[in-house]
């Protein structure tokens, strides 16, 4: 009996943040129920895992090993965490809110005839869980009934990670039982569409605008606000999606993640999807109609209102600001 | 191909969510509803996919009365057929809950493929499709813009995170959960909008269904959420605010 065992999940840059985070809400959730802490992490072949933990080292790691793992698949990773799982019994099974954990867990917690409290953002004296209703407008908070395991993933930059201070835990291997017919789907190597020739992760201004724009045809009014700025031009996900900006300008989990010292979001209501690629801009404004937008959550400055009145006179009082 | 399709109706993106008395749940007098976006372009994929290949769009929906309305608009954008599961007790089941009744519906229409968006845009779960993946018995992708018929089953294009794709090849029947974007969305016609009224509305309660409500996860209160930072609101006319805002982006912020 684990109590609590937290998910690494291996990242194509071999970044270990998330893991690092999921480690800091295990500890938030073991020091609320006394449980101890575990790891778990799928290895292959040529890389060791848990070499990257942050703050005091959990009890011990379990190393799944197996071939038919090398690639990720739900269907293997399915099989491969349901065995660990029956073998630990943990009470609790914390992984990072990833889109592989979105791909694999759902379907992992229906095995155990449970459900996955997905994409927490605190945990609380219960323990409650907290997360987020209606893209980022409300929060919600929600309770485990019955028994275990309990399932729970957490979103990124939630949990704040401990540094690294070099403890070490020792590690089992664990060889699951998998057969190459259980694995039904093949999947093909990652790529990106085509070369990324904007890189907005450099960019010093970025003025985004989102759906309140309403019309391809009123992109002009954020082009010269842009000019004005001498910014660089993104949007949030439904811009793309419409064609009105390229793939390559949006902002957010499926875009690029941005940090410049101002960030203009023009109409966007700030879904969290959004809120993770801008966040750690240096000064925010958020130009919005609606007061309860969560928007205003992150920004610094905001003026209420209707955009289309809004953007021409910042258009014109940047100008002659900058004269 | 026999194609079902998920489709469920949330509060229009525009309309102002207030919270009930008791904190439970949101205010749903006067709200305005529309289809679940994603689910949109699971139903579009679905109507592509029977334009090209032939074969029936079945779309079901979980949820009161109310849940017709979409019902008629997917039907009208032009599924074949309907099911209304019909549920006055939503906020009491979890997903899981939800996808049973889902489950039981779909299974003896023997479906190739069954698709749904990736979430939904009020509780953003997004756990329904790959929850009613391991019901049926069958392989499953997420995030997918892109579906593809080959001789052995599919091929369809995944979303990574941070701009990367994958394609991932995978036999029928399978379930499939829909990215917004991959396609354009069409609108109803008024020919559609007067062929839908002429189509099967199949409802069905849930305890027909024989599925209980029995949720593993319950919802305690919801709230407004807290602030991160403290925002100053600029007000006054557009103009008043736009010069209001430059003088503290030049002097307080030093960003200009």
């Amino acid at each position: 009996m684990s109590g609590i065992l937290v998910v690494e999940e291996a990242r194509r840059d071999g970044s270990a943040r998330i893991f690092q985070e999921t480690l800091a809400a295990g500890r938030k959730l073991a020091s609320l129920t006394g449980l101890t802490l575990e790891a778990a992490g799928v290895g292959d072949s040529n890389r060791n895992i848990f070499l990257q933990i942050s703050g005091p080292a959990p009890r011990a790691g379990h190393a799944i090993r197996h071939p038919l793992l090398e690639t990720y698949t739900a269907d293997g990773y399915v099989l491969a965490f349901e065995q660990l799982i029956r073998k630990l019994e943990p009470q609790y099974v914390l992984f990072p809110h990833s889109y592989q954990v979105r791909d694999f867990v759902p379907r992992l917690a229906t095995k155990f005839g449970q459900v996955l409290i997905g994409d927490v953002t605190a945990i609380e004296d219960g323990p409650l869980f907290e997360r987020q209703l209606f893209q980022g407008r409300m929060n919600a908070t929600v309770r485990h009934e019955g028994g275990g395991p309990c399932f729970v993933s957490v979103q990124n930059g939630a949990f704040r990670a401990d540094a690294a201070n070099g403890e070490v835990m020792p590690i089992a291997e664990f060889i699951p039982e998998i057969e190459p017919a259980q694995i039904r789907t093949a999947p093909g190597e990652p790529f990106r569409e085509s070369a990324q020739t904007v890189d907005l992760g450099w960019a010093q201004r970025i003025v985004s605008v989102g759906r309140g724009i309403k019309d391809a045809a009123n992109m002009p009014l954020i082009e010269a606000l842009a000019g004005a700025l001498n910014a660089e031009l993104a949007a949030s996900r439904p811009i793309c999606d419409n064609g009105w900006l390229p793939m390559e300008r949006q902002v957010g989990s499926s875009g690029q993640t941005v940090a410049p010292k101002l960030y203009m979001a023009v109409g966007i209501s700030g879904a969290i999807q959004h809120l993770v690629g801008m966040k750690g801009s240096q000064c925010i404004v958020a130009i919005n109609k609606d007061p309860d937008a969560p928007i205003f959550e992150v920004a610094d400055y905001g003026i209420v209102g209707d955009l289309f009145e809004v953007v021409p006179a910042l258009t014109e009082a940047v100008k002659a600001a900058r004269q | 191909m026999k194609i079902v399709v998920a489709i469920k109706q949330v509060p229009d993106r525009d309309a102002p969510v207030r919270i009930a008395s008791g904190g439970k749940w949101i205010d749903e007098s006067d709200l305005q509803w529309a289809m679940n976006e994603p689910d949109a372009y699971a139903l579009e994929e679905a109507l592509q996919l029977k334009e090209k290949h032939g074969g029936e769009v079945i779309v079901v929906s979980v949820g009161p009365e109310r849940v017709g309305s979409t019902i008629r608009e997917a039907l009208a954008k032009g599924a074949d057929r309907a099911i209304h599961i019909l549920c006055d007790d939503l906020g009491a089941r979890d997903a899981l809950g939800v996808a049973r009744l889902l489950a039981a519906a779909i299974k003896p229409e023997n479906p190739d493929l069954v698709l749904t968006g990736l979430q939904s845009e009020d509780l953003g779960l997004g756990q329904t499709g790959v929850i009613l993946a391991e019901l049926l018995g069958l392989p499953h992708a997420t995030l997918i813009l892109h579906v593809e018929k080959t001789d052995a089953g599919l091929k369809v294009k995944r979303e990574l995170e941070e701009g990367w794709y994958q394609f991932i090849e995978m036999p029928l029947p399978a379930v499939l959960t829909m990215q917004s974007g991959g396609n354009k969305l069409r609108y109803a016609t008024l020919m559609g909008i007067k062929r839908a009224k002429t189509k099967e509305l199949r409802a069905v309660s849930a305890a027909e269904l024989g599925v209980e409500a029995a949720p593993t996860v319950t919802l305690e209160q919801i709230a407004a959420p807290k602030k991160q930072k403290s925002t100053q609101i600029l007000s006054g006319s557009a103009k008043e605010a736009a010069a209001a805002l430059v003088d503290k982006l030049k002097t307080e912020a030093r960003v200009l």
